[in-house]
């Protein structure tokens, strides 16, 4: 049986434990573990897969629950309105706060959402309408067809049919062109954007998504408990929320529930035993969380899932996720493809680059030009400038001065995306891959832009020949590059020069017309040497031009047509490989000079 | 509102400022040498006042009890450390020696001076540096147990243990102190009337002493070459490293100013507020957003930060009190999306 049916059957379970002789108390605790697993499972798409902390989460299930309370229980609407009015309010509320902070680094989130949280539990226990401290009462049960859904037993189901819902859109989500934009968001800006990814779009995205999810759990507790009050939703509640995906396993999909599951457990255990032991004086159970906490962040930073899944990996080892299709799929050939330029025709015109950084200039008055099937070496001694004029040529950085164009169009001052999208691919000196995650995964990350399904398409999964095909187009790719044997290794157990080499195929995945290399050869062995070199020879041939920043001699002379020499943020000679081994200048800069 | 009412809030706002203005650079300073955000911040001001209530009222400063426990804590991880390096290198005795007497015989030497005095009757000032000498030692330990083995750890799990810890010293506070909570005598019952403002003592003797510690860290920062230590950690730490300044040092050192700049927070605002064992959380996040202001970075910009928060606050209280707090915690938003606008993008890489 494979690993992910078994997930699902155990999942099923949990739907024959109500019919179970128990007592009513287990019932209610399953309750709450499946309300709060929703709110976990949202943490884990934000914190633990898209790398961004939120405390706030309590104030989101807040505003869902008050917004069906006053609806339903106040205004006496349906309470089935109160589920959109109240995805709309976390929604809303949501895409503000994300879209003041996602510019900011990482941790002024989690500040604002702690401020966030406590401003809205004050403003619920303030407000005349929504009944102050003593909250709102008297909130109708839902009801379906005439079947009424009050019973704790029915609302059990109700909760973990809405779980197993966001399970499975959640999963769809990430096993998606977005989803890899998602996982790809952890590893900071400059990789995701130069692969297309609109950082600042994605990061709002699971933002409002965790939030909506929140807001469901609200919803479901609002008609669950028939009234609200602000307690429930204050920071330590949020901050609980977060306890349980760390626990669980804050990027495991699955943690979320076994998260949620023991520490509403132990919690509950927790509360009857404490007291027993030192007296009813004292929150004991708070002083147990969080040294518990300190000590799986200690010794076990990865939460309880991936140690479960570590041991069941043992007996059945899990099958990859996502595969190639076997053969090219429907429409593969039809996807858009650049037309390629005649060879010799003018690709790249740096005119008079500069870069200042204060008083420094880093790169000073830069010229060169590079031709379709031109293989060009930047080089240069340590501090030259050649990393800030790679930087200015894929737009991490912005030129102080000059003009860059790529087949006739400015780009200089454009953004990495917009600067891949006009056919530029690039690779990294110090390698940007997700570890944990398939070369085939890794690759298909670099069709970010020849994809176009949203989200919604992706979590309801009707983009599967979309999907296909660029997963195929991944593949050939990998296949291209040599590295077929390796698809669905991890790819940070790949030697540095295949990952060098996974960097590359990623970037062919865009369909450039240039590709910039930067330091492709450094740390690399002789024989990865001669196979990158090969793979160079072979783009080539195919009309790529390729632009190369290195340091190793040897590896530059034997492979371009021209190379470019930088000293001191200019150029110091240009010309072909042999001429400027001999050039008199060349040779002062790199062995220094004869005074 | 008329003027008279205008310059009480106004004094009201000042006061309370330069309370957070302590608490901001305790965060600031944290921050930037340990990037540790540093949420148990605000126990230590119930730690600090309610110590120094205790020894007002005679009565023994329980606080020494965690004390006491931290320490024992403290040195059988660091034993722990040695034994597990036994195999590589002899047993660093002196180290361990050391450790001993920081964290289990200098609780006890203080446990027995509360024991042999009668602190009720000892000039304010041995009170509050009794106090000190109880509350700043703690906030060392706590780095020690829960953050140095994490030091090199990212900024997001260092934030999830400071939550940890906050929760646990949140339920020992209760625990060690009770629900109620305590009142401090006054510093000083003078007043001044100047026209219709009248000018309380107290007040001056917030604002005076939160300036003049402002003062003592600008000098110390600028002048003591172990300020400086502290200063280049903060801008470089790998740099530091190779220097010669153990990090390890400059955290404990940032958490003894930090647990030493919110003991006095709580033991200043002690004689206008009755303060509980948790009421010092909402105090201290209200520096934080102070501190936000300056991108938990800058040290005038928190300051400013401080008095923003605490005029909006004292006015806030007099237009519509019950939202008081929303009003202050709402101020995030537009102060984030400020600084969203205003900072240059810098991309941080496996942060």
């Amino acid at each position: 049986m494979n690993t992910r049916r078994l997930q699902w059957l155990l999942f099923a379970w949990f739907f024959v434990f109500p019919f179970l002789p128990l007592p009513p108390y287990w019932i209610t605790i399953g309750n709450y573990i499946g309300l709060y697993a929703i709110v976990a499972l949202g943490l884990v798409l934000l914190t633990g897969i898209g790398g961004l902390t939120s405390f706030g989460q309590a104030a989101f299930v807040g505003l869902g629950a008050y917004t069906t309370a006053y609806l339903s229980g106040v205004l006496g609407v349906s309470p089935w309105l109160g589920l959109p009015a109240g995805l709309l309010v976390s929604g809303l509320s949501a895409a503000l706060i994300g879209s003041v902070t996602v510019r900011l680094s990482g941790h002024f989130l989690p500040l604002a959402t702690i401020a966030w949280g406590l401003s809205l539990y004050y403003l619920f226990g303030t407000l005349e309408f929504l009944g102050k401290y003593d909250g709102l009462s008297g909130i109708p049960p839902l009801a379906l067809f005439g079947l009424d859904l009050s019973a704790p037993e029915a609302m059990y189901g109700l909760i973990w049919l809405c779980l197993g819902g966001c399970l499975w859109l959640v999963l769809n989500l990430l096993d998606s062109r977005s989803g890899r934009a998602i996982r790809a968001l952890a590893s900071g800006r400059t990789m995701p954007e130069a692969m297309g990814v609109d950082t600042a779009q994605y990061k709002i995205l699971i933002f409002v998504l965790a939030a909506l999810m929140a807001s469901l759990s609200g919803w479901l507790y609002a008609h669950l408990q028939r009234s609200v009050s602000a307690t429930p939703f204050g920071l330590n509640m949020g901050i609980e929320y977060l306890f349980m995906a760390v626990v669980g396993g804050i990027g495991q999909v699955w943690g979320a529930i076994l998260g949620a599951a023991v520490m509403t457990g132990l919690k509950s255990q927790l509360q009857d035993w404490l007291p027993r032991l030192f007296g009813s004086q004292g929150n004991f159970e708070l002083v147990v969380f969080g040294v518990m906490i300190v000590l799986l962040l200690l010794w076990a930073r990865q939460g309880l899932w991936p140690w479960l899944a570590g041991a069941w990996a043992r007996w059945q080892p899990p099958a990859p996720l996502p595969l190639a299709p076997a053969s090219a799929p429907a429409g593969y050939a039809g996807l858009a493809r650049r037309s390629k330029p005649a060879p010799g025709s003018l690709l790249l015109d740096v005119d008079a680059a500069r870069k200042a950084f204060g008083g420094l200039l880093a790169v000073k008055d830069m010229s060169f030009a590079l031709r379709a099937g031109d293989v060009v070496g930047l080089i240069g001694p340590n501090g030259a400038g050649k990393s800030t004029m790679f930087n200015l040529l894929s737009g991490v950085l912005p030129p102080s001065g000059g003009a860059i164009r790529f087949c006739g169009e400015r780009i200089d001052g454009l953004g990495a995306r917009r600067i891949m999208e006009l056919g530029i691919g690039r690779s990294f000196q110090h390698v940007h891959l997700l570890a944990q995650r398939s070369v085939l995964e890794n690759v298909a990350l670099g069709a970010h832009r020849r994809g176009h399904a949203g989200p919604l398409a992706a979590a309801l999964h009707l983009e599967r020949h979309e999907e296909a095909r660029l997963l195929h187009l991944a593949a050939e790719q990998i296949r291209r590059c040599g590295l077929a044997e390796h698809m669905y290794t991890p790819a940070g157990s790949l030697a540095l020069g295949q990952q060098r080499i996974v960097e590359i195929a990623r970037a062919l995945c865009s369909d450039p017309l240039l590709l910039l290399l930067d330091e492709p050869a450094a740390g690399l062995r002789l024989q990865e040497k001669q196979a990158l070199a090969g793979l160079i020879r072979q783009l080539k041939a195919e009309g790529m031009a390729v632009l190369l920043v290195e340091h190793d001699m040897d590896f530059v002379m034997d492979l371009t047509d021209r190379l470019v020499v930088m000293e001191f943020g200019s150029k110091l000679a240009e010309g072909l490989p042999e001429v400027v081994r001999n050039d008199a200048a060349v040779l002062a800069a790199y062995l220094g000079g004869i005074e | 509102m008329d003027f008279g009412i205008f310059a009480v809030l106004a004094q009201d706002g000042v006061t309370n400022a330069a309370v957070y203005a302590l608490l901001a650079m305790a965060l600031v300073l944290v921050f930037s040498v340990t990037r540790i955000i540093f949420l148990p911040q605000g126990e230590f001001i119930g730690f600090g006042a309610l110590t120094l209530a205790a020894l007002q009222g005679g009565q023994f400063p329980r606080l020494l009890w965690l004390l006491i426990g931290v320490g024992v804590l403290c040195f059988a991880v660091d034993l722990l450390a040695a034994l597990r390096q036994r195999r590589y290198k002899p047993l660093p005795r002196r180290q361990l020696l050391w450790s001993a007497g920081e964290n289990l015989f200098y609780p006890l030497l203080l446990w027995a001076l509360a024991q042999s005095f009668d602190w009720s009757a000892v000039p304010m000032l041995g009170q509050i540096l009794f106090t000190l000498a109880v509350t700043v030692p703690l906030g060392v330990m706590l780095y020690r147990v829960a953050f140095q083995p994490l030091a090199e750890a990212s900024v997001l799990v260092l934030l999830i243990v400071a939550v940890g810890v906050h929760f646990a010293l949140i339920g020992l506070g209760l625990f060690i102190f009770g629900p109620e909570g305590s009142t401090t005598q006054a510093f000083t019952d003078w007043s001044a009337e100047f026209g219709a403002l009248l000018m309380s003592g107290q007040s001056l003797v917030v604002i005076a002493v939160a300036a003049g510690l402002i003062a003592a860290l600008y000098l110390f920062f600028e002048r003591t070459l172990f300020g400086k230590a502290l200063r280049a950690t903060a801008v470089n730490r790998r740099g530091a490293q190779l220097v010669g300044i153990g990090t390890a040092q400059a955290g404990r050192m940032a958490f003894a100013l930090a647990a030493a700049l919110g003991s006095l927070a709580g033991i200043l605002i002690g004689p206008l507020n009755t303060v509980g064992y948790d009421s010092g959380f909402i105090v201290a996040l209200k520096g934080f957003v102070a501190a936000i202001v300056g991108g938990l970075a800058s040290y005038p910009l928190a300051a400013a930060g401080a008095l923003l928060v605490g005029l909006l606050e004292s006015y806030a209280s007099f237009w519509a009190s019950a939202y008081k707090e929303v009003i202050v915690f709402t101020l995030i938003i537009p102060l984030l999306a400020w600084r969203s606008l205003a900072s240059v993008h810098t991309d941080e890489e496996g942060a």
